[in-house]
């Protein structure tokens, strides 16, 4: 006998710790209560929920029902052989890693973090450091199934109107129940990580674009308030997964282990203003100097290489009570310098953020509503509580727009409904086809009430 | 929905011709908010607010309401309420009597209290619940210094404001985890048309300077917010002054 499907109200934020609204929190455990959940949401709709790793309002709606997707977190079927699996949508990536790596498998694409479920994965159609070579998370996505407005499933196939509209669809065209996605082969746990340090903005650029397609993984993080001639100084960890043969001997014995390890959990209770603007340009300075000038096939465990931050549970409590804001953005390829005047723009004002990192994205995605597209893309911190960051942000937005750029909404937690257009070309699709399958707006989030999605 | 620093992107506010109303709803509208409800007793000034809002590029309304006639809130409001979701609600009702006046003509003392008190009363019960149904907004109310000890000078006003002071902390507990913040903003003295022609208190504020204030306790989600920001300080002195020494205090 299945539990009875767990309600209660509660106040939620998105991972940024910003803008709290209550909704009714409803944990479905079977496909059935899922759609039962969603035929009795109520006129203030529902939006699904997978782990909260969106930095905004994606995943809240306030006065109506959050539907909490982790209690359906089955895997179904792994195909060993041609490595793919069936699983639901509330299954996280961590857990994926668990039972995948020890059969020589890894997920196609992973965030930062992966404490992200599929549904997640999908609903914001998630980018890594492997874009430049395998695109998006969706683009690994055989098929998914769609819990719809009216309570029915709908399988959804790549290049359909459905499946393109849920990829990066931010869970506004329905909830995803399960999906089908394909691994990538490893035969390690282990990244060969290659490090080196760029002296500023233009020594990164050309770096980035002369070698990254040697690397299937690649990012750079950037000292955002380093001045001056060091302005966009960097650092850039690029690497593959170790071959078998690049083990020293006493680790090929278990060569597919998967430790990640774990410290304490933050505290509750971070004071504000922690990290201020000499904290963050001191640890930047350390974290600069800290990296090797140039080191090759350092092997490093993967939770180290992609994923540091899920080291300290919670670590978004450091920035105390007021929260922070992520911004991410991405410009075409020549459109670099508007990326220059951005990034001095930031580092002229100082903004402390310890976070920050610099990508060049490959091809764009079939998501309607998908972020990526080919040029730079980058992301940083900033403490909410900044005075007139607001503003500063939206200045940034104009930019961005001016180069025909676009700001990620999984991360937004600001932007102005009047910006989204012309970021966003598919958004009229998107519309007319949510007004098709939704024409109640059964699927409503505090991110599609602030920008009329 | 507000955005990530508390911004508003609709806005109703009680009391549609207070200056410090405006000045908030001004500097709100530089920023996020689109859709303004002036609420207040129609009149040339309320049309004339609404004017100056839309040409900031605001979309907006205004509503007939009346803070003494509380039996005609609930339409009034639930009206509003009804058009959509308000992310922030600023009962900025509100007169100043005269004092010497109203001492001696009961009637118009009672005025002030039932502008002041039982309006905001009924009118924050009606806007908490609604933005309780929503799952989110602010009720932003405007008290005042006076109301946090009683002078000679203002004891009526003062003691209408400390009744709706109380009532709105009591009624941020109430709705605490609901989602709806209620934020008490305690001005000093604010030049204002309520307050020409009387003699300047010290650390006089302005009416831009508490929509300043306001802006930022929206963002820091704060439940109380003194302008200026000192006079918290200086209240939480005076308050303890033994009163035969208050009542000679020249304040």
């Amino acid at each position: 006998m299945p539990a009875e499907t767990t309600t209660s109200v509660t106040s939620v934020t998105g991972w940024g710790r910003t803008a709290p609204t209550t909704s009714l929190l409803v944990r479905p455990r079977t496909y059935e209560e899922a759609a039962t959940a969603v035929r009795e949401c109520g006129e203030r709709g529902g939006i699904a929920r997978g782990l909260g790793r969106a930095y905004g309002d994606a995943a809240q709606n306030a006065g109506g029902a959050v539907l909490d997707m982790t209690g359906l977190d089955r895997i179904r079927g792994i195909d060993a052989v041609a490595g793919v699996v069936v699983c639901d949508a509330g299954v996280s990536l961590h857990r994926l890693m668990e039972v995948l790596l020890p059969l020589g498998w890894f997920v196609p694409v992973t965030p930062g973090t992966r404490y992200v479920t599929v549904g997640g994965a999908i609903g914001a159609d998630i980018h890594g450091k492997n874009h430049h070579v395998s695109g998006s998370f969706s683009r690994h996505v055989q098929s998914m199934d769609v819990l719809i407005a009216d309570g029915t499933v709908q399988t959804a196939l790549p290049g359909s109107d459905l499946f393109d509209a849920t990829a990066g669809g931010m869970g506004l065209t329905g909830v995803i129940l399960s999906a089908t996605v394909e691994l990538h082969p490893v035969e390690t746990s282990l990244m060969s990580v290659d490090t080196e340090r760029a002296t500023d903005l233009d020594d990164l650029m050309s770096r980035l674009t002369a070698t990254d397609d040697r690397y299937r993984y690649s990012v750079a993080w950037i000292d955002l308030l380093a001045r001056g001639a060091a302005t966009g100084r960097a650092v850039l960890t690029r690497g593959d997964h170790a071959p078998l043969d690049a083990l020293p001997v006493r680790a090929r014995r278990e060569p597919l282990a998967f430790r990640p390890g774990r410290l304490p959990a933050a505290p509750a209770f971070f004071p504000e203003g922690l990290l201020g603007r000499t904290s963050v340009s001191l640890f930047n300075e350390l974290w600069y100097r800290r990296a090797p000038k140039s080191r090759t096939g350092e092997l490093q465990k993967m939770s180290t290489f992609f994923h540091p931050l899920d080291g300290v549970p919670h670590w978004n409590r450091v920035y105390g009570r007021g929260g922070f804001v992520q911004y991410q953005f991405v410009v075409g390829y020549g459109q670099e310098e508007t990326l220059r005047r951005i990034v001095s723009r930031i580092s002229r004002r100082g903004c402390p953020s310890f976070l920050a990192v610099l990508k060049r994205f490959g091809e764009g995605d079939p998501g309607w509503l998908s972020f990526p597209m080919p040029g730079w893309t980058l992301a940083l911190d900033i403490p909410a509580n900044l005075t007139g960051l607001g503003a500063f942000l939206d200045e940034l937005d104009e930019e961005v727009t001016g180069a025909g750029g676009r700001v990620y909404l999984a991360k937004d937690s600001r932007l102005r409904p009047e910006s989204l257009a012309g970021m966003y070309p598919k958004l009229p699709a998107f519309r007319a086809l949510r007004a098709e399958l939704d024409p109640t707006s059964v699927f409503t989030s505090d991110l599609s009430r602030r920008l009329s999605l | 929905m507000k955005d990530a620093f508390g911004t508003p992107q609709s806005l109703l506010v009680l009391g549609g011709t207070s200056e410090i109303a405006l000045a908030t709803a001004r500097r709100l509208v530089a920023r996020r908010t689109r859709t303004v409800w002036l609420a207040g007793r129609p009149s040339p000034a309320l049309e004339e607010a609404a004017v100056q809002l839309r040409s900031l590029g605001a979309d907006v309304h205004t509503v007939a309401f009346d803070a003494l006639d509380s039996a005609s809130h609930e339409v009034a409001l639930g009206k509003v309420f009804a058009e959509g979701d308000i992310d922030m609600v600023l009962l900025a009702f509100g007169i100043l009597g005269d004092q010497s006046r109203d001492e001696s003509e009961p009637l118009s003392a009672v005025r002030v209290a039932q502008t002041n008190y039982t309006g905001a009363v009924s009118a924050g019960l009606i806007c908490a619940k609604a933005l309780q149904g929503q799952g989110h907004g602010s009720l932003v109310v405007l008290s005042s210094v006076a109301g946090e000890r009683a002078r000679r000078a203002n004891f009526i006003y003062g003691s209408s404001k400390a009744g709706l002071d109380a009532f709105a902390q009591g009624l941020g507990d109430a709705l605490h985890g609901t989602g709806v913040h209620v934020m008490v903003v305690r001005p000093g003295f604010v030049r204002s048309k309520m307050t020409a022609g009387l003699e300047e208190a010290p650390m006089a504020t302005t009416p831009e300077a508490v929509a300043a204030a306001i802006e930022t306790g929206l963002r820091r989600r704060s439940e109380t917010v003194w302008v200026p920001g000192a006079l918290r300080v200086v209240m939480s002195a005076l308050r303890h002054v033994p009163r035969p020494l208050f009542r000679r205090l020249p304040v």
